[in-house]
């Protein structure tokens, strides 16, 4: 870690910046900047040592906002520039935030391998459903159907679940948090900041202009308790009023599914975030059958990334060049 | 008999240069024992150029003339700037080899074949319809038939290997015969061989054994052995390098005299990947490299590193480089400097990817969006490949600015001696991290490079937001204002302009500075425009060489330079790139010698072109 000169206690005011923040009023990503904000000077992060890096999208003028380091790239790229980053100093803590166009459309690539080689950073998907910059075009998680500008008649592909191509990608820390879920979102990323290795996190949330309440059948405050299982390591897997309803193996689908729980008879599972193939299943549970599944998917660290071992002592430069054949020409032999 | 008539009889015996082309199957190993001649010529004290040539299929079918490898080598006893126009000896290690290089040997020249591998099926295989040793077509030449196969069969008979494996020291036999004819010195190679297969002595036997029964039956054979001219080389130590080791070399050369961590990003293509893969075995000496998931990728880490304060460098090929140019862009908007390495290739798309050309200068000047003005350097031989990544980086450093380094196929392939630089005698690259906080702006400007501030992360108090949004010319925040962006492009401009304060006067390579003509050339036509000029000049012709180094910006009195000539030729592997380029830049009478066609000028096309034209001024 670098020296740290200072180390008073920063507040969230001392990560804001005095540049106005330009998103509509009532963006879902005001909410995650103060929630940001917030971890930033609760886990005691220093300003000098942080760097925060984003592609393209509404969500990745994010940097201009928060008071460190930050590097506003280009569309989809922002993993690999952190790389770059990390692999010119280790010691820096950097933090991704990307849309769900940005990080799964265009830099789907820069993800899968971010993720894969498991660098030391923390990476936040915006996930609005929508390309909000661009004017409310469908994205890549748009459910099928969706109309938008680019599809009036309704979008033909079949979504994809950030969350589930994250863990299929081999990233070892996947979380799911909701904008306006501020408790919940704070402990999530939280934990992304003390986990080694690549942190992903999915953020719901509202882009209020182009695609208002979509998440709403979930994360509306009534439909919370019914529609959300809210992980927590270590608790059984209950939900929905008084915790009537749980989650238990289901031998014959080899996967799980939701029972009632009020009897005390059925076998509710502990949520284990350690445990890969049920962190995949929990991924995959989808309204209206089955609660999302939001906090700590799965935290289970690997080593970390820091690229091919260099070491300097052993030869010289001088050794380099003299170390092939090389003859003398002259008298000096 | 006076001393006169014996100088006489001594010159007749001795070839002032040799060029020897080597050929066989992709699995022959024709690649090794090129480059082991390279070497010996080297060390008996000739100058040389070398080239290899590979088929583009991986592995191409036994015997076929798409799978056939190549690798040609000059040398002799003055300054050696080409590969050779034309062979005066070919080895065809099968019909195949035989067929595609025969047209490179002047009529007269020395074939070497291993009649064992003349069958009935090979010749076939290799499109014949009759037998090329019997039909005549090669009376033109000198033959030599041994029975290479069945000789090296025999030579390595106690070694202990099995006949797959002896069948493999073929070419070594082959290359032990070219030794006798040109009086190499079998050392180096010997030393070589009990090197790289140290671990396994029976294969070292092996090849040995048939190098020097290769060796034996020239002199048995009593082949006319050519003496070749030496050369008097200025002292030194040498090396036998290609252009990739240069750059490579370079690129670790700077991070050491810059005191900065070089990280090295790139994704695999023909013909750049030398260049990964030889920074990838310097990783004991500091260098980083990372085999990016692409191109963007490869450039975007280049572009984190340096905003982390390292070396960012990347690097690829026609195609990649393509891919490249939105974050060039990036880093031409945020003013962070980057090192990107084109070994260019023949294209459009992905043309003749293992044959060169320099048609990726348009590219290199002008293939970003909006007004991305950037330095454009090339390299055209080994020396400079090292000498130029010191510069694209000192550049990069201290204008804070993204450079292009051009390179080519033949350039980073070929190879020639090199005298080793000496590092205590290199300039260091004095750049300093930005740690004032005091009225800190990241685009604070250095009045005099016009670079802008580089505060790196973990510096405290200078901590900044940036991106490739306009940025306000005062502040450095974000801003759309009119005036700003016009004042933000002209400065970005301006920057890259006033480097040429520091590119030292261009100077003519030979010649004079001012007469009837100048060839002028940039990258890997030194070599052939270098030989040229220096052939015409001994035949009394006022004609000069300028070769250009620094093509965005120009050195500084390079206009001035140009207009002392009534004549300007450009040869280029493109449809005349540069001469657009002069043209449009203060030079109207520039004229274009333009060859696409995979291969390297020879010396006498550019001769031709140049003697054509100066006898039309004549009439
Ligand atoms: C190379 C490139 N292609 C396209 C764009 C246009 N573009 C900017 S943002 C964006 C989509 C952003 O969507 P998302 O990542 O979901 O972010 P949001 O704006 O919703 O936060 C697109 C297509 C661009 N800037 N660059
Ligand atoms: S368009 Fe949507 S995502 Fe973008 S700022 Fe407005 S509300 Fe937020």
């Amino acid at each position: 870690m670098n020296e740290q000169v200072n180390t008073a206690q920063l507040t969230p005011a001392d990560f804001t910046t005095d540049q106005e923040v330009r998103w509509c009023p009532g963006c879902g990503d005001y909410a995650i900047l103060k929630a940001v904000r917030t971890v930033l000077a609760e886990v005691g992060a220093r300003r000098e040592n942080t760097v925060f890096v984003s592609g393209i999208g509404c969500s990745s003028r994010f940097p201009y906002y928060i008071d460190t380091y930050g590097f506003h790239t280009i569309h989809g790229r922002a993993p690999a520039v952190a790389t770059g980053m990390l692999l010119a100093n280790p010691d820096l803590d950097v933090w991704i935030i990307t849309g769900d166009g940005d990080g799964l459309s265009i830099g789907g690539n820069h993800l899968l391998h971010i993720l894969r080689r498991n660098l030391n950073c923390q990476i936040l998907l915006f996930n609005n459903e929508t390309y909000g910059l661009t004017k409310g075009q469908y994205s890549p998680t748009s459910h099928q159907a969706t109309r938008s500008p680019s599809s009036p008649g309704g979008s033909v592909d079949s979504p994809v679940d950030p969350a589930g191509f994250a863990l299929g990608c081999g990233a070892r820390f996947v979380a799911r948090g909701v904008d306006t879920q501020i408790k919940q979102l704070t402990e999530v990323l939280k934990a992304a900041y003390h986990h080694k290795g690549a942190s992903f996190v999915e953020i719901y949330q509202n882009c209020i202009v182009f695609n208002e309440d979509v998440f709403e059948d979930f994360t509306a405050k009534s439909n919370i308790a019914d529609h959300q299982i809210q992980l927590e390591s270590g608790a059984p897997l209950l939900f929905g009023k008084d915790k009537s309803r749980g989650i238990a193996f289901d031998p014959s689908s080899l996967g799980l599914k939701t029972v009632d729980a009020s009897s005390g008879e059925a076998d509710i599972l502990m949520h284990d975030p350690a445990n890969y193939n049920l962190a995949s299943a929990l991924a995959r549970f989808a309204n209206p059958d089955n609660p999302v599944a939001t906090g700590v998917l799965y935290d289970n660290p690997a080593p970390v990334y820091t690229g091919h071992p260099v070491s300097t002592g052993k030869r010289s430069l001088e050794d380099v060049l003299r170390g092939g054949f090389s003859w003398q020409v002259g008298k000096n032999e | 008999m006076n001393i006169a008539s014996n100088k006489e009889l001594q010159e007749q015996a001795t070839a002032e240069t040799v060029v020897v082309r080597l050929a066989g199957d992709s699995g022959d190993g024709i690649q090794v024992i090129g480059s082991q001649l390279g070497l010996a010529s080297a060390m008996a004290e000739n100058d040389l150029g070398t080239f290899p040539e590979y088929p583009s299929e991986v592995r191409a079918p036994v015997g076929t003339t798409y799978g056939v490898s190549a690798y040609q080598v000059h040398f002799g006893g003055r300054p050696i700037k080409t590969i050779g126009d034309e062979a005066d000896m070919l080895v065809a290690l099968n019909p195949a080899a035989l067929k595609t290089n025969l047209d490179t040997l002047k009529k007269g020249g020395v074939i070497l074949i291993d009649v064992g591998s003349f069958t009935q099926r090979n010749i076939e295989k290799a499109g014949y319809e009759s037998s090329p040793l019997e039909d005549g077509s090669l009376n033109n030449y000198h033959l030599l038939d041994p029975d290479i196969s069945k000789m090296t069969l025999e030579a390595v008979a106690d070694t202990g290997l099995n006949r797959k494996a002896s069948m493999r020291c073929k070419n070594f036999w082959a290359l032990g015969l070219v030794y006798w004819l040109y009086g190499r010195d079998r050392s180096p190679t010997v030393e070589w061989l009990n090197r790289k297969f140290a671990a396994n002595p029976d294969v070292a036997g092996a090849n040995v054994a048939a190098l020097n029964a290769g060796h034996a039956y020239g002199e048995t054979m009593e082949a006319t052995a050519t003496n070749v001219a030496r050369m008097d080389q200025p002292p030194g130590t040498y090396s036998f390098v290609t252009g990739y080791e240069a750059l490579a070399w370079g690129l670790a050369a700077a991070a050491e005299l810059s005191d900065r961590q070089l990280v090295f990003a790139s994704y695999p293509i023909t013909p750049a990947s030398p260049l990964l893969h030889t920074l990838a075995k310097l990783s004991d000496i500091g260098v980083r490299t990372f085999q990016a998931e692409d191109e963007i990728a490869a450039i975007c880490a280049a572009i984190g590193v340096s905003f982390a304060g390292g070396i960012g460098v990347t690097s690829s090929s026609g195609p990649g480089i393509a891919l490249k140019q939105e974050a060039m862009s990036l880093a031409v908007s945020a003013e962070l400097p980057l090192v990107i390495v084109n070994t260019q290739r023949a294209g459009p798309s992905t043309g003749m990817p293992t044959k060169t050309e320099q048609s990726d200068l348009n590219q290199a000047l002008y293939g970003r969006h909006g007004e991305s003005p950037l330095v454009v350097l090339a390299a055209g031989t080994p020396a400079e490949c090292f000498d130029l990544a010191i510069e694209a980086t000192r550049i990069a450093l201290t204008y804070m600015t993204p450079v292009i380094l051009l390179s080519d196929g033949f350039v980073a392939n070929s190879s020639s001696p090199w005298t080793l630089p000496n590092m205590d005698s290199l300039k260091k690259i004095e750049v300093k991290n930005h740690t004032d906080t005091e009225n800190f702006n990241p685009y604070h400007r250095d009045p005099d490079t016009l670079a802008r501030s580089w505060a790196v992360p973990g510096t405290p108090g200078c901590e900044h937001r940036i991106g490739g949004i306009e940025k306000d010319y005062a502040t450095g925040h974000i801003s759309y204002e009119p005036d700003n962006h016009q004042k933000m492009t002209d400065v970005r401009a301006a920057r890259i302009d006033g480097i040429a304060k520091s590119i030292p006067p261009l100077k003519p390579d030979q010649g004079e500075a001012e007469g009837e003509m100048a060839v002028v050339g940039w990258g890997s036509t030194y070599g052939p425009i270098s030989r040229a000029i220096s052939n015409l000049r001994a035949r009394g012709l006022s004609v000069s060489h300028i070769h250009l180094t620094h093509i965005r910006p120009f050195a500084p009195n390079q206009n001035e330079l140009l207009k002392g000539f009534r004549q300007i030729l450009v040869p280029e592997m493109n449809s005349g790139q540069l001469v657009n380029l002069l043209k449009a830049e203060g030079c109207p009478h520039a004229e274009k010698l333009s060859k696409m066609t995979g291969r390297p000028f020879q010396v006498k096309e550019i001769e031709e072109a140049v003697m054509s034209r100066l006898e039309a001024t004549d009439e």
